[in-house]
């Protein structure tokens, strides 16, 4: 076989490091590659939601036209939820599970490659709807008849229905990689019950993807029938039924929410009790309420529907299991608070941020409760206190999560520390900017505003605390601006992130060399316990027992198909809207690289275990 | 009943911290945390109930992160390794199972509440039925007892139970009442029941609550509540005959230009909002006011008229994307603008 | 652990399992496969919600004709038989066995789908068109995507037998074979939901 191993081949220069780039199967830097793209869209959402808000700074405003405003907080929820927050939840997971397992990468690093092209060029081509004047603007929820061309006569609604099409298949394939992953790959010793929490969140963040996802497929495929080929799914006239669309959308859209908050789940319990040099406070509780959340999710997307009219049965029923999600959410509430408990707290940027989740988090939840209950969700539904409680959930939740994460694996992903006091300061502006921009937001609700609106009459009460909500959100636009500010200071500052620089890590990836070598284990290790690393440096070992000898790394190849691959899901979505023929050609080019993947097998390359260092140089 | 009401909501706000903003509790006529009938005011309690668990919860949580913050935050040179503890079963079962208690004491009038919402008065001879058909940016009340049709003011009689039918007819609308009650759906192609309560006479605000188009924010309506004699009164005037412009040039082009779309009375087309009375209606195209600045909902008619002009003006300005055509596309002289508006201004039904 | 272990030695019993790569493939499969049973699970679902929204079209039990469609039942699922013994072929590393029950699948295959296109032929005729009704376009959307499956797996174990022609039965192309006929077993599954809930089910 040796033979057929050949080194991957560099080229120099600034088109050699951007081929490396597109053709990279390496975990690491396609984490690398979805901290990137989910960061760029992180920043169209930002200046979407800041428009959004400065045109609502007023009664009556007319910063911005009635449309205008439509498009913006269509494309605002659309392109965070699947274009910013996810990728960046998948960034840490390529950047962080493998190395938290033990394993040299992912199970299908071609597939892993696949899916973020995927992604990424689904997200360009719903975001290439402002270039074409042609924008999404019946929410992000896109509910039918509103939705259908029937109203809804430009192409904006397409370049949804096709863009998430393209990015969800991504997303799938993320999923069944990192569970495949997750299952095959642990080093040995590394059972199930000894995994890392950030792990065990991303495996069943991963399963909710798989069994999630495809109920969106369906969706988006009966919507894009019904506009592009005169289907009759959303066609009342034609027999159809709009809450159908209700039902699949949130049958996949509650599943998502807790995609989206159990990994931010995961990074807290890393953090905190890392910088609370403490073992996680219950881990086998923890783990059992991670996968309790993930199931109740699955059966209760019907709260999203309570004035949708399902009748009281299915309202008493939905409100009762909602309720019930709770109990294993503040089980993991409590756990962290006395994993802290007793333990040596560090205040580093990084546990700033999951401290801060811990009170913004239950905030949210508390009001997730509020809104379970069907009768009083009546008042709550569709206002403005709707907008408080998952902005809560997602952005005080998910998005302090998320940066707490960065924060905590940055020097592990790039081999630099963040500036501490710069990730201090962009910390305080963040956390005060969101209370301010949010926590009036459940009062504008309760006082009669309904959400969606692009602007309200005056003498309704609301002037003062819409007001407030701007400041709040310029704050925490200063926040995230020192945050980026933090990012170039840093990345302009020689490598020398040591392999453990917080000195209290606890789990696998500490151990080996800050950015982690191509191959990431010289030897997969032998695990030995739950915090492996931890186990180890109490027991005064400078490294992880190996669980094989030293030898030939197999590492597999790169490829461009990836690539092509999502270059030809881009061709076909703009052929959808605009001709066929384009369509048919996209699709052709996807298939045909799936053969060529089929015919040439990847026989790798092998890196030998005298140079070690060549490996880590990353182009 | 008042004491009980300023108790609570004086509860409220200590609950949400003292927010001062809030002191008011928002407008009586839109407030949710104002409620102004039976319904909005179980949805309230509901809402106390939740409230005041969830404080509760809050309050926990934040004293205890502060208690570890604080006692547990690492000295400077402080290398000791603290005990790694790997779980307490009895602390674990205590936070399982006081939220399931909690959460009990929540679910129970949570359900009664669904079941009592959840009756259907409808075939209810002693209540008024209402049929609400919501267009982009409007809203139609139809009475059938009574075969009468409004547009944008909904007229109820106090002290009766409303039963509602709501039903889009375009896209999906939600129907709001805040101070009176929660909403519900108005969707194309399948019709919903609820009821709802006005116990005092007054002006309410009511509004879409479901993302409809770019005008979704200018789609609000009001819903007067009256005694029984003044909605009799009101009801016998909608039946009566229409009453159109004196003026020979003006009722020819009102009759032209507008009752191809709109009705008053007897006349016209139902395609756009009713126009019946609407001299007696505190707002044009639902969101320009009528009333004086001294006195809220008492209606100036030439406040009214204005407004009307304004509307006619560019209808486009005031409600973007709606299906009304502007004075000039109806082709419509300053003279038959001025009549038409005077008319409808003074168009009024006297019944209060 | 990796490929070139078993490179030189003869093919173990379970070729398919030999290889890490080969039982990350399975399991990725399986995962797959999963996410699949959703994606069929939501459209028989939109299927049934629509089943009696038929309009002026003409109803399902006019439409349908069972002898047909149970012709299609019988040789789907005798292809799925054939394509258990091409896997148990390939256990027994014979491999010309193995390509010649993976053709005979294929055909069956490639005789349903045309059974299927003429099917759909005689539907638009008697106006049963995507276009006319939401139960029609649930009908077409719900058996159309099985019969892009089966069209996808067509291609797909055709591939995979132009494959081994050339190299042969070996520890790389033993999993794709396992693979594609897992995948064809579940096509064949979703056919006997549709025959069940749409075609039988249409006649009651």
């Amino acid at each position: 076989m040796a033979a057929h191993a050949h080194a991957v081949k560099r080229y120099p220069g600034f088109w050699g490091w951007l081929w490396d780039w597109l053709t990279t199967v390496d975990h690491k830097k396609i984490g690398i590659l979805y901290l990137v793209a989910g960061g760029l869209f992180f920043v169209f959402g930002g200046i979407e939601a800041l428009l959004i808000r400065l045109q609502l700074m007023f009664p009556m405003n007319d910063l911005i036209s009635e449309d205008f405003y439509n498009e913006l907080i269509t494309m605002h929820g659309t392109t965070m939820i699947f274009l910013a927050a996810m990728p960046v939840i998948f960034a840490l997971m390529n950047a962080v599970v493998p190395l938290q397992i033990g394993a040299r990468d992912v199970a299908f690093p071609f597939v892993n490659a696949l899916g973020f092209w995927t992604f990424f060029f689904g997200g360009l081509l719903l975001n290439l709807a402002w270039l074409m004047g042609e924008v999404p603007d019946a929410g992000w929820t896109a509910y039918p008849p509103l939705a259908t061309t029937a109203y809804s006569s430009h192409h904006g609604m397409d370049y949804y229905v096709l863009g998430l099409q393209i990015a969800g298949i991504g997303t799938l394939l993320g999923g069944i990689n990192f569970m495949a992953t997750i299952i095959n790959l642990r080093a040995p010793g590394m059972t199930f019950m000894r995994m890392p929490m950030f792990t065990w969140a991303s495996f069943i963040t991963s399963a909710l993807i798989v069994f999630a996802f495809p109920a969106l497929t369906v969706g988006l495929v009966a919507m894009m029938f019904d506009r592009i080929f005169g289907a009759n799914f959303f066609n009342v006239d034609a027999g159809g039924n709009i809450v159908l669309w209700e039902h699949i959308f949130w049958l996949f859209g509650h599943p998502e929410v807790y995609i989206l908050i159990l990994p931010a789940f995961g990074v807290i319990s890393e953090v905190i009790s890392t910088f609370s040099r403490k073992r996680l406070f219950g881990y086998s509780t923890m783990v059992f309420a991670t996968i309790l959340i993930a199931f109740l999710g699955f059966m209760v997307w019907a709260h999203h529907m309570f004035t949708t009219g399902l009748g009281p049965v299915a309202n008493a029923l939905f409100s009762i299991a909602t309720m019930a999600i709770a109990v294993p959410t503040g089980i993991k509430v409590f756990n962290w608070l006395f994993t802290m408990w007793g333990g040596s707290i560090r205040f580093t940027a990084a546990n700033l941020y999951a401290i801060g989740f811990i009170p913004t988090f239950v905030m949210g939840g508390v009001t997730g409760v509020m809104l379970a209950s069907a009768p009083a969700d009546f008042q709550y539904h569709d206002s403005y206190f709707v907008v408080g409680h998952f902005h809560y959930t997602i952005v005080g939740g998910l998005v302090t999560g998320l940066l707490a994460g960065i924060h905590y694996w940055w020097p592990k992903m790039f081999g630099r520390m963040l500036h501490e006091g710069l990730g201090k300061l962009s910390f305080w502006f963040y956390i005060i900017g969101f209370h301010l921009t949010f926590f009036v937001q459940h009062f504008l609700g309760l006082l009669g505003m309904p959400r969606r609106v692009a602007t309200y009459l005056p003498n309704q009460g609301f002037d003062t605390m819409n007001l407030v909500s701007t400041i709040g959100a310029i704050l925490m636009t200063v926040g995230i601006a020192v945050f980026f500010v933090n990012v170039v200071i840093t990345s302009l500052k020689p490598r020398h992130a040591a392999n453990d620089p917080w000195e209290d890590g606890r789990t696998l990836e500490w151990a080996i060399p800050s950015p982690a070598p191509e191959y990431n284990f010289k030897q997969i290790p032998l695990v030995r316990g739950l915090d492996a690393w931890w186990k180890e440096k109490m027991e005064g070992n400078k490294e992880l027992p190996p669980a094989e000898p030293l030898g030939p790394i197999h590492m597999p190849s790169p490829s461009i198909l990836p690539f092509i691959m999502g270059v030809g899901f881009f061709i076909s979505g703009f052929g959808f809207m605009y001709n066929l023929v384009f369509a048919v050609i996209g699709l052709v080019i996807v298939l045909v690289c799936m053969a060529l993947r089929s015919i040439f097998d990847d026989h790798g390359y092998h890196i030998e275990p005298e140079e070690p260092k060549k490996g880590e140089v990353a182009a | 009943m008042n004491r009980w009401h300023a108790g609570k909501k004086l509860a409220l706000a200590l609950m949400f911290g003292l927010f001062p903003l809030l002191a008011a509790c928002g407008r009586a006529d839109l407030s949710v945390l104002n409620p102004q009938g039976p319904v909005a005011q179980r949805q309230f309690d509901v809402l106390m109930v939740s409230v005041g668990i969830m404080t509760l919860v809050v309050v926990v949580v934040f004293a205890l992160l502060i208690y570890v913050l604080v006692r547990f935050r690492r000295r400077r040179g402080d290398n000791s390794i603290p005990e790694q503890v790997e779980g307490n079963h009895k602390l674990e079962i205590i936070w399982t199972v006081i939220p399931i208690i909690l959460l009990i004491i929540l679910a129970v009038p949570t359900v009664g509440a669904i079941g009592k919402f959840a009756e259907d008065y409808w075939d209810d001879p002693n209540a008024v039925q209402v049929k609400v058909t919501a267009y982009q940016y409007w809203w139609e009340f139809e009475y059938p007892q009574y075969g009468i049709t409004t547009a944008q003011e909904l007229v109820v009689p106090i002290g009766k139970k409303i039963a509602f039918e709501l039903v889009a007819g375009d896209v999906k609308h939600s129907f709001w009442i805040p101070a009176i009650g929660g909403k519900m759906d108005n969707n194309p192609g399948l019709t919903n029941r609820f009821y709802l309560e006005f116990p005092t006479p007054g002006v309410y605000r009511g509004r879409c609550a479901e993302l409809c188009g770019p005008s979704h924010a200018y789609m609000d309506f009001k819903a007067k509540a009256v005694d029984q004699a003044s909605f009799d009164r009101w009801v016998a005037a909608m039946q009566g005959p229409a009453v159109l412009p004196e003026d020979d040039n003006i009722r020819e082009a009102f009759v032209s230009k507008c009752l191809t779309c709109h009705a008053v009375g007897d006349q016209g087309a139902p395609i756009g909002p009713n126009l019946t009375g609407l001299g007696s209606r505190v707002t044009v195209a639902g969101i320009l006011f009528n009333d004086t600045p001294e006195q809220e909902y008492v209606i100036d008619p030439a406040k009214t008229e204005e407004n009307i002009k304004v509307w006619l003006e560019d209808t486009q300005k005031i409600k973007p994307g709606n299906m009304m055509p502007s004075a000039v596309d109806l082709q419509l002289t300053q003279e038959q603008i001025d009549g038409i508006a005077k008319y409808l201004a003074n168009y009024r039904l006297d019944y209060e | 652990m990796s490929a070139h272990e078993h490179h030189a030695g003869a093919l173990p019993p379970e070729p398919e399992k030999a290889t890490l790569e080969g039982r990350n493939k399975i399991l990725g499969f399986w995962l797959f496969l999963g996410a699949e049973t959703v994606l069929f699970g939501t459209l028989f679902s939109a299927y049934l919600a629509f089943r009696n929204s038929v309009l002026d079209g003409p109803k399902p039990e006019e439409l349908f004709q069972l002898p047909m469609t149970f012709i299609m039942t019988v040789v789907l699922l005798v292809s799925s038989l054939t394509s258990v013994f091409a896997v148990q072929a390939m256990h027994r590393h014979k491999t010309g066995q193995m390509l010649g029950w993976m053709a005979v699948t294929i055909a069956l295959g490639a005789v349903f789908l045309g059974l299927e296109i003429y099917e759909f032929n005689e539907y638009a005729h008697e106006g049963h068109r995507f276009t006319t009704s939401a139960f029609s376009s649930a009908f077409y959307t719900l058996v159309g995507f099985h019969g892009g499956h089966v069209a996808f797996g067509i291609l797909w174990i055709g591939l995979v037998i132009l494959q081994i022609l050339k190299k042969g039965l070996t520890v790389v192309t033993a999993p794709k074979v396992y693979v594609s006929a897992i995948y064809w077993h579940f096509i064949d599954v979703v056919w006997v939901f549709i025959f069940t809930v749409v075609y039988l089910m249409g006649k009651v």
